[in-house]
C-alpha cells in the first residue's frame, strides 16, 4: 500500500531515481503543452488563449479523482504523505504576491524552468529574480517574515471536510465548475481570434 | 496562412493535462511527494548557503532545519524532480524544434523591457512561494489533488489576485490596437 517511500518499502535512491523520472516527464508535458511560451501563460488572465486553463484543470481533476479511488481501495494512505498544513494568512498574502509576479513576470517557477532550458532568455531573468526573491527571504526571515509566515494556523486541512461535504461529492462539483470553466474560456479564446494577427496565432499556435 | 508550416505546433491540452494528472499520482503513490518547484529552488538556495556559510546556516531559523540531518539541503526528491523538468523540457523542445535561443515577449513590448519585467516577477515570486508554501504546482496543484484547503487558497488568491492586477497592467501583454 502506497504511498512506499514513507512507510519504507522503497529505499531513498530508487525515490530520488523516481522523482527524476517524474521530473522528466513533468517539464516534457509543460514544454509540450506550451507552458514555456510566456504568452500562452498570461493567456490565462487576458482569455485569448486557453490552453493553460484547460491543461492545469484536467491535471488536478484527473489527480483528484485517481488518488480519491485508490485511497478508497486503500492502495494509498493519502495522510501518509506530504499532506500540506494550511497557514491561511502567509499563503492568502504570499498568493497575492504570487499573482502580481504572474502579470509582471509571465512565468511561475515550474514553467519557467522547463523555458529556461529550452533557451528562453526571458525566464533565465525570472529564475535570477527567483533566486534574488528567495534568498531576500531567507536573509530577512527572522527580523521580517517570522510571525507572518507562522500564522493563521489551520493545520492539515481536508477542504471538503472543513466545508462539510462529501469528498465524493465536492470532487464532483470541482470537476463541473472544470469542465464549465473550460467552456467559457474557449469561448473566450474564440471571442479574441479574429483580432490577433497571424504572427500572434503562430506564436501561439492556434 | 502561408506561414503555416512556422506555426507552433502542442500537445493537446487535456491529453497534456491528463498525463500531468497521472504524475501527480505517481509522485503521491512512489514518493509521498506532489509534483513542486519552489521548493525546489529553495533547497538549491539553502544549499549554496550551507556550503558558503555553513555556521550561518544553523544559526538561521529558516535553514536550520533542513540542515540538522547532517547531509545537504540539496539532496532533495524536489531537487532531483527538477533535474528531470530540464531533461524533459528539452526532449520536447527538441522534437518539437523549439530548442532555441528567444526572448518570449508580446511584439510591443522591447527584448530589454521584457528581461526587466521577467526580473521582477520572478523576485515576486521568490518572496511570495517562501510566504506562501509553495507555487502554482507544489501549492495549488498538487494540494487541489489531495483536496487540501491550502490548494484552494492559493489557488484563490494567486488568480484572484492574478486577474485583479491583469486588469491593472493589461498594457504589458494587451496591444492597444487590439483592444
Amino acid at each position: 500500500m502506497g504511498p512506499l517511500y514513507p512507510q519504507e518499502l522503497l529505499n531513498p535512491e530508487y525515490n530520488l531515481l523516481i522523482g527524476f523520472l517524474i521530473g522528466i516527464g513533468f517539464g516534457f508535458i509543460l514544454e509540450a503543452t506550451g507552458f514555456t511560451n510566456t504568452r500562452k501563460l498570461a493567456g490565462v488572465f487576458y482569455g485569448y488563449d486557453a490552453t493553460v486553463i484547460k491543461t492545469f484543470f484536467t491535471a488536478a481533476v484527473t489527480a483528484m479523482i485517481g488518488l480519491f479511488l485508490m485511497h478508497h481501495w486503500g492502495m494509498i494512505d493519502i495522510y501518509k504523505t506530504f499532506y500540506p498544513s494550511t497557514f491561511w494568512i502567509p499563503t492568502l498574502i504570499g498568493g497575492a504576491i504570487m499573482g502580481l509576479g504572474f502579470v509582471i513576470g509571465g512565468f511561475c517557477p515550474g514553467t519557467s524552468l522547463s523555458a529556461a532550458s529550452t533557451g528562453k532568455r526571458d525566464a533565465w531573468s525570472f529564475i535570477a529574480g527567483v533566486m534574488i526573491g528567495i534568498f531576500g527571504f531567507i536573509f530577512t526571515y527572522e527580523s521580517l517574515w517570522k510571525p507572518l509566515r507562522q500564522s493563521g494556523k489551520l493545520g492539515k486541512v481536508n477542504f471538503p471536510q472543513w466545508l462539510g461535504v462529501r469528498e465524493g461529492l465536492f470532487i464532483f462539483i470541482v470537476a463541473v465548475l472544470a469542465v464549465i470553466s473550460f467552456v467559457l474560456y474557449q469561448k473566450w479564446q474564440d471571442h479574441w481570434r479574429k483580432k490577433l494577427t497571424d504572427e500572434d496565432l503562430n506564436d501561439l499556435g492556434l | 496562412m502561408e506561414n503555416k508550416q512556422q506555426r507552433n505546433k502542442y500537445m493537446n491540452p487535456y491529453l497534456g493535462g491528463f498525463l500531468m494528472g497521472l504524475l501527480i499520482i505517481a509522485a503521491y503513490y512512489f514518493s509521498g511527494e506532489g509534483l513542486g518547484s519552489s521548493g525546489g529552488y529553495r533547497d538549491v538556495a539553502m544549499g549554496v548557503i550551507n556550503t558558503v556559510a555553513p555556521e550561518y546556516a544553523r544559526s538561521n531559523e529558516y535553514i536550520a532545519p533542513h540542515v540538522a540531518e547532517g547531509h545537504s539541503p540539496t539532496h532533495t526528491w524536489l531537487v532531483y524532480e527538477l533535474l528531470g523538468v530540464i531533461f524533459g523540457a528539452i526532449i520536447s523542445a527538441a522534437l518539437f524544434g523549439r530548442l532555441k535561443w528567444t526572448t518570449g515577449r508580446p511584439p510591443h513590448i522591447t527584448k530589454r523591457r521584457r528581461l526587466w519585467l521577467a526580473l521582477i516577477g520572478g523576485i515576486l515570486w521568490g518572496i511570495g512561494t517562501q510566504l506562501g508554501r509553495g507555487c502554482t504546482s507544489g501549492l495549488v496543484l498538487s494540494g487541489m489533488a489531495v483536496n487540501s484547503m491550502s490548494g484552494y487558497i492559493g489557488l484563490a488568491a494567486i488568480f484572484g489576485f492574478g486577474y485583479l492586477f491583469a486588469f491593472i497592467f493589461r498594457k504589458l501583454w494587451i496591444n492597444n490596437k487590439n483592444r
